[in-house]
């Protein structure tokens, strides 16, 4: 390992001398290892978002809530045109009567009909729009909300419509300046409600806002709006293995309801998880594939760096031939030199990378800005990799080099 | 038998369409321990002749014995270990490495031989001590007067103990005094057994050696061996 061959140059020796060689210019080695951390530390800064968009996105879906079934009114278009659809009626309305029905199916352990309109709230002499949304008290677990203050609507029939209401905390703050909600009466609309709870915060979600949020018990909601039409059923299946034969349950008894029409889109939440995570990871490819194009330019660059070197070093190289040195030691040398300065850049773009994400995560709290192991483990690879490669050619050159020529023109 | 041997060597240099006989038809026997110096104008080949004798060039034709071995058959890593084993070289602008100190760059082919730090730290050491370097062991060459610079090459050509040292100009970027000092150092490795061939255009050089090769269009006009041993003659019989 020390000793390749018994009278050539020890390895340690070649390290040395190498070092010895790029420290001796010490401007033309820094750009050139500048260009080499550029190109690392966009591939390490970039994937840290691509990849942090992904699991910012997983993750808000993820605390939609578990085991999550939602149907929607309509055929959904994501599944690409059928012409079997073409031939069909005009979709029914999913009415909450639909949802009622669901609770029949023995997979299903929670059904909330969700109805959803914009109306105008207006309490303590302050008016503003809303996004109200018409629900039941299985909202809650469902969809995992917690609450601040107070309690969530109350179980009860469906077709009933208390009045009653469950705002968000920027509701709370806007109308009611942080002051306690709870209790107080509110104007939405037409009606008179009565705060009974107020959301804990969670901030920008999928979907909608909950924290601008009016929820109210979905008969007053169908009252409100003068429509039977829900805007989404929100199912939980009883449990991981079972969202499968909820989602097909679902889909039977939405069909015999509607005069066997299949007129309702039925989504599992893993589904869309696996596509967001699918389409999200094949974005950070993408994007670390275009940050490697730096990589690749730098690389250009260590070989333009080594070429001059070799030109730069022309006698020096005449000399070490004629002191002894075969052409395999003089190349080894120049290529340790291209692997010094490309490693020294790709650990150097590493550290930056991963202040850079680092940075990104302080500014940012809720996005994991963190690089793949995969991202880094490729850039460095790569940053190698084309150091080696394009360190080459320059070794090669300097290999070949005719001692007596190198000599005479110094 | 001869240390060095050459037999019908030519050397043609291509240019263009033209060709140079650079070297022709030389036929030389040198002796182990002889002092040589080798004299003419410029481009009678004198400089073709050493970088063939160092194995830094090739001849077009003839063959070229080394210690009774063909060296012209050789593969190119094999003439790098006679290079480094049998020959030291001392140029007239020293060719040190600027970013090297003295004793790195005295160490350099011990280096290149893959020779073990502790051997070579012995060696540079003893080579300091014999040179009068001991002070500049730790100086680059940019420090170091012209004539340590070239003791600094003449420690670094010596210290694979070669059979052979080849000095091209060796007193060309000196002054008279330093040149001096600096043939003396190699007229004392010569004495104590190394064989010395000196490339030189200086007639007052060329005379101190014993036997003097005269160099013209690429033949050898004339080789002189002189009766004297140690001491320079009075006149000089051949000059260039």
């Amino acid at each position: 390992m020390n000793n390749t061959q018994p009278g050539s140059m020890r390895r340690r020796d070649i390290i040395h001398f190498a070092r010895a060689a790029a420290t001796a210019y010490p401007l033309r080695t820094l750009l050139s290892i500048l260009a080499m951390a550029i190109g690392v530390a966009s591939v390490v800064l970039l994937t840290a978002l691509g990849d942090g968009a992904r699991r910012y996105v997983v993750a808000k879906f993820s605390s939609l809530g578990s085991n999550l079934v939602i149907v929607l009114p309509g055929r959904s278009a994501t599944g690409g045109f059928n012409p079997a659809n073409g031939i069909t009626t005009t979709p029914r309305d999913l009415t909450v009567d639909d949802a009622a029905a669901l609770l029949r199916a023995p997979a299903i352990q929670r059904v909330a009909p969700l109805m959803v309109g914009t109306s105008e709230i207006s309490a303590n002499g302050r008016v503003r729009e809303v996004v109200a949304a018409g629900s039941t008290a299985s909202f809650m677990p469902i969809r995992n909300f917690e609450l601040a203050q107070g309690k969530f609507l109350p179980d009860e029939d469906w077709r009933s419509s208390s009045a009653v209401a469950v705002i968000g905390t920027t509701i709370q703050k806007d109308i009611f300046d942080n002051q306690p909600a709870v209790g107080k009466l509110i104007r939405l609309g037409d009606r008179r409600l009565r705060v009974i709870g107020v959301l804990k915060s969670t901030g920008q979600g999928v979907g909608m806002n909950t924290d601008e949020l009016v929820i109210v018990p979905v008969g007053l909601a169908q009252a409100l709006f003068n429509s039977n039409n829900l805007f989404r059923i929100m199912i939980q299946a009883r449990g991981r293995e079972q969202i499968e034969a909820a989602k097909t349950q679902v889909t039977a008894i939405i069909k015999a309801r509607h005069g066997g029409e299949e007129d309702v889109t039925v989504i599992t939440q893993d589904a869309v998880l696996a596509t967001f995570d699918k389409l999200l990871g094949a974005l950070t490819a993408a994007v670390a594939g275009i940050a490697a194009i730096s990589l690749l330019v730098a690389g250009v660059l260590v070989m333009n760096v080594m070429l001059v070197a070799v030109s730069q070093r022309r006698a020096e190289i005449g000399l070490i031939k004629a002191l002894g040195a075969r052409s395999a030691t003089i190349r080894q040398i120049f290529l340790t030199e291209a692997a010094m300065l490309s490693l020294a850049g790709a650990v150097t773009g590493y550290l930056f990378g991963q202040l850079g994400a680092w940075g990104l995560r302080w500014a940012f709290p809720v996005f994991p800005a963190y690089a793949p192991d995969w991202a880094v483990a490729a850039a460095l690879a790569t940053a190698l990799m084309t150091g080696l490669i394009f360190g080459l050619l320059p070794a090669q050159r300097a290999a070949k080099l005719d001692p007596v020529d190198a000599l005479m023109r110094h | 038998m001869a240390l060095i041997s050459l037999a019908g060597i030519e050397r043609v240099f291509h240019l263009g369409e033209s060709s140079v006989h650079a070297l022709a038809r030389i036929d030389l026997d040198i002796a182990a321990g002889e002092y040589v110096a080798v004299v003419g104008p410029s481009g009678s080949g004198k400089s073709t002749l050493l970088n063939l004798l160092g194995l830094l060039d090739q001849p077009t034709l003839g063959t070229y014995h080394l210690e009774g071995r063909d060296v012209t058959t050789l593969t190119p890593d094999e003439q790098a270990a006679v290079r480094s084993q049998r020959i030291g070289f001392v140029f007239q602008s020293f060719h040190l490495v600027p970013r090297l100190t003295a004793a790195e760059n005295i160490a350099l082919p011990m280096m290149l031989a893959g020779m073990p730090a502790s051997v070579r730290e012995q060696r540079v050491q003893q080579a300091l001590r014999n040179f009068g370097l001991d002070a500049r062991a730790h100086h680059r060459p940019d420090e170091l007067s012209g004539g340590q610079r070239q003791r600094v090459a003449i420690a670094r050509a010596t210290i694979m103990q070669p059979a052979v040292l080849l000095a091209d100009e060796p007193t060309g970027n000196l002054d008279r005094a330093t040149g001096d000092e600096v043939i003396h150092l190699l007229e004392g490795l010569n004495a104590s057994g190394v064989t010395l061939i000196i490339v030189t255009h200086d007639a007052k050089m060329a005379v101190r050696a014993r036997r003097q090769i005269t160099m013209e269009d690429g033949q050898m006009k004339a080789d002189s061996v002189q009766a004297g041993v140690d001491k320079p003659p009075q006149t000089p019989t051949q000059s260039g």
